[in-house]
């Protein structure tokens, strides 16, 4: 067995689970912990190549971790004990090797506490998916850096002042009570969707598809579901993200250019994935879930469940995006709404509740409004007023797959007037 | 652990209360700082003068610069504080929400460096 493979797949698996053991074990030391576990998969790679890999090499990696760690302590506090001239050492501040749970695998209310308190208000919200990231996921700086397109130095530093806060303002690690619980999952759930979304349509650069952040936000969606199985938003979220990342491998062509659900082949679209999110949400159903997360995941499940885009359901969708629109009032909601009611009754129908929301001064410059409003001129044949929005919609993207993708519609535009 | 609780609210507005809303909120911060000395997080609060009576005060070169007016100009001024004993940083909040001025105003939670 190659040593070096084996201990980066064991830390991708697995650091999440030892570091959120690991900052309980120091009284909520993010620092600590970080520096503890790399010391320790440090040794593991020089003591494994040695004596072979233990029998459960998660289990060693946080005992020695947490010897490591407790080392740490201990030379801080002497070296603090010399600066104050104190001779005497107290002992008892330092944690005693946590020898109950050395199996990482009942580590999940460990992860838990490190996922809310990473997601805690009191961080601002891209400190927050950082820290999630870094910790609970085990991303590098520079692959959360190169994730956000924000320079190395930057991200490095929004994860030193999210840790330090932590500590001096004493954000406590731990889940919060049942009567702020629902509260403080949505935050979560925000954190989790973000990452997803940023990884689902890129807002900025080259590429539109990020399949690593989607990839890691299911994963969060997955293990929050195993955490909390009685609360249906997580299971909603998941079959959310599950169902639209099936898609994946549709949504680009060869080129890497867009291609819309309607024009998309149904035979790539991603079966297992499917099914993992429509099993979730039956569940979150089940649990009597309502909310934004178990409305749009019905919506996904209906569009997975058209054999082709004419089969689509387009009364339920709209009905669907009608009750989104009760429970969360957003004029991006409402541009859903008017383009499912479009394919229901047709573009006219459609441009007559854009040209309600696009009074709204938050939403005026979004290219995606534009971009709807152009793509349903076209349709109504309207094309003087299809060229003009697909323009407004073109200098206002930022994304360059959705760019050149606004570039050739306009390009069929100009062909045919 | 002890936390300061800024609270920051705007002077304009303040002084314009009715006579009845200004009865209204003393009775209100009576009632919050009784709950909070009952709970045993006080550990003092004032409420201050307005900026009208503040003075800033700078030493440069051994010299005393004085200036009438408050430090910046804020769109909304400090006017009273609580320093209170949490055991975290989400109890702090969860105090801090609770005073009087959270619905109009703005509180500030700063950790007090343990010495």
């Amino acid at each position: 067995m190659e040593l070096g493979p084996f201990v980066s797949s064991l830390y991708r698996e697995d650091a999440g689970k030892l570091l959120a053991r690991l900052i309980r074990v120091f009284g909520g030391d993010f620092e600590l912990a970080e520096e503890a576990l790399h010391e320790a998969f440090e040794a593991a790679l020089a003591a494994w190549a040695r004596d072979g890999v233990p029998s459960s090499p998660g289990g060693w990696v946080l005992r020695t971790a947490q010897h490591k760690g407790i080392d740490r302590l201990r030379r801080a506090r002497r070296l603090d004990a010399l600066t104050r001239g104190v001779l005497a050492e107290d002992e008892s501040l330092v944690p005693a090797p946590d020898e109950s749970g050395l199996d990482p695998e009942v580590g999940y209310d460990d992860r838990l506490r490190l996922l809310f308190t990473c997601c805690n208000p009191a961080l601002a919200l891209e400190a927050q998916v950082a820290l999630t990231l870094r910790t609970l996921s085990g991303l590098t700086t520079e692959a959360i850096a190169r994730a956000f397109l924000v320079p190395v130095p930057t991200m490095a530093q929004r994860l030193v002042r999210a840790k330090q806060k932590i500590r001096l303002a004493k954000i406590p690690y731990r889940v919060p009570p049942k009567a702020e619980l629902p509260e403080r999952l949505d935050s979560v759930l925000a954190v989790v969707y973000l990452v997803f979304n940023e990884g689902y349509a890129a807002t900025q650069g080259e590429s539109l598809i990020r399949p690593e952040l989607a990839e890691e936000a299911i994963r969060l969606g997955r293990l929050l579901c195993e955490l909390m199985p009685e609360r249906p938003e997580p299971l909603a979220l998941l079959a959310l993200m599950a169902l639209h990342d099936a898609r994946r491998a549709a949504r680009l062509d060869a080129a890497g250019e867009l291609v819309l659900l309607e024009d998309q082949d149904r035979a790539l679209w991603d079966r297992a994935a499917i099914a993992e999110g429509t099993a979730a949400l039956d569940r979150a159903l089940a649990l009597r879930g309502t909310g934004p997360y178990v409305v749009q995941a019905a919506i996904a499940a209906l569009h997975a469940q058209a054999k082709t885009a004419a089969e689509t359901d387009w009364r339920q969708i709209t009905a669907l995006y009608a009750t989104w629109l009760q429970l969360s009032p957003s004029p991006i909601v409402a541009l859903n709404h008017a383009v499912a009611v479009s394919m229901l009754l047709g573009p006219e129908a459609g441009l007559g509740l854009l040209a309600r929301i696009a009074e709204e001064p938050a939403i005026r410059d979004y290219h995606l409004l534009h971009a709807a409003r152009a793509d349903l001129c076209r349709r109504a044949g309207r094309l003087a007023e299809a060229e003009g929005a697909y323009e407004a919609a073109l200098s206002l993207a930022e994304n360059d797959v959705e760019r050149r993708y606004l570039t050739r519609r306009l390009g069929e535009i100009r062909g045919r007037g | 652990m002890q936390y300061l609780l800024l609270i920051y609210e705007n002077e304009a507005i303040m002084a314009d209360r009715s006579p009845e809303a200004r009865k209204k909120l003393f009775a209100d911060y009576n009632a919050f700082s009784k709950s909070i000395v009952e709970s045993g997080h006080f550990k003092a609060g004032d409420a201050l003068q307005p900026t009208s009576t503040a003075t800033t005060v700078r030493v440069r070169d051994g010299k005393q610069l004085v200036t009438d007016g408050p430090f910046a100009e804020t769109r909304e001024q400090l006017g009273g504080y609580y320093l209170v004993e949490a055991k975290d940083l989400d109890e702090a909040r969860a105090i801090a929400a609770r005073i009087p001025s959270a619905v109009t105003g703005s509180i500030e939670v700063r950790p007090i460096i343990a010495m």
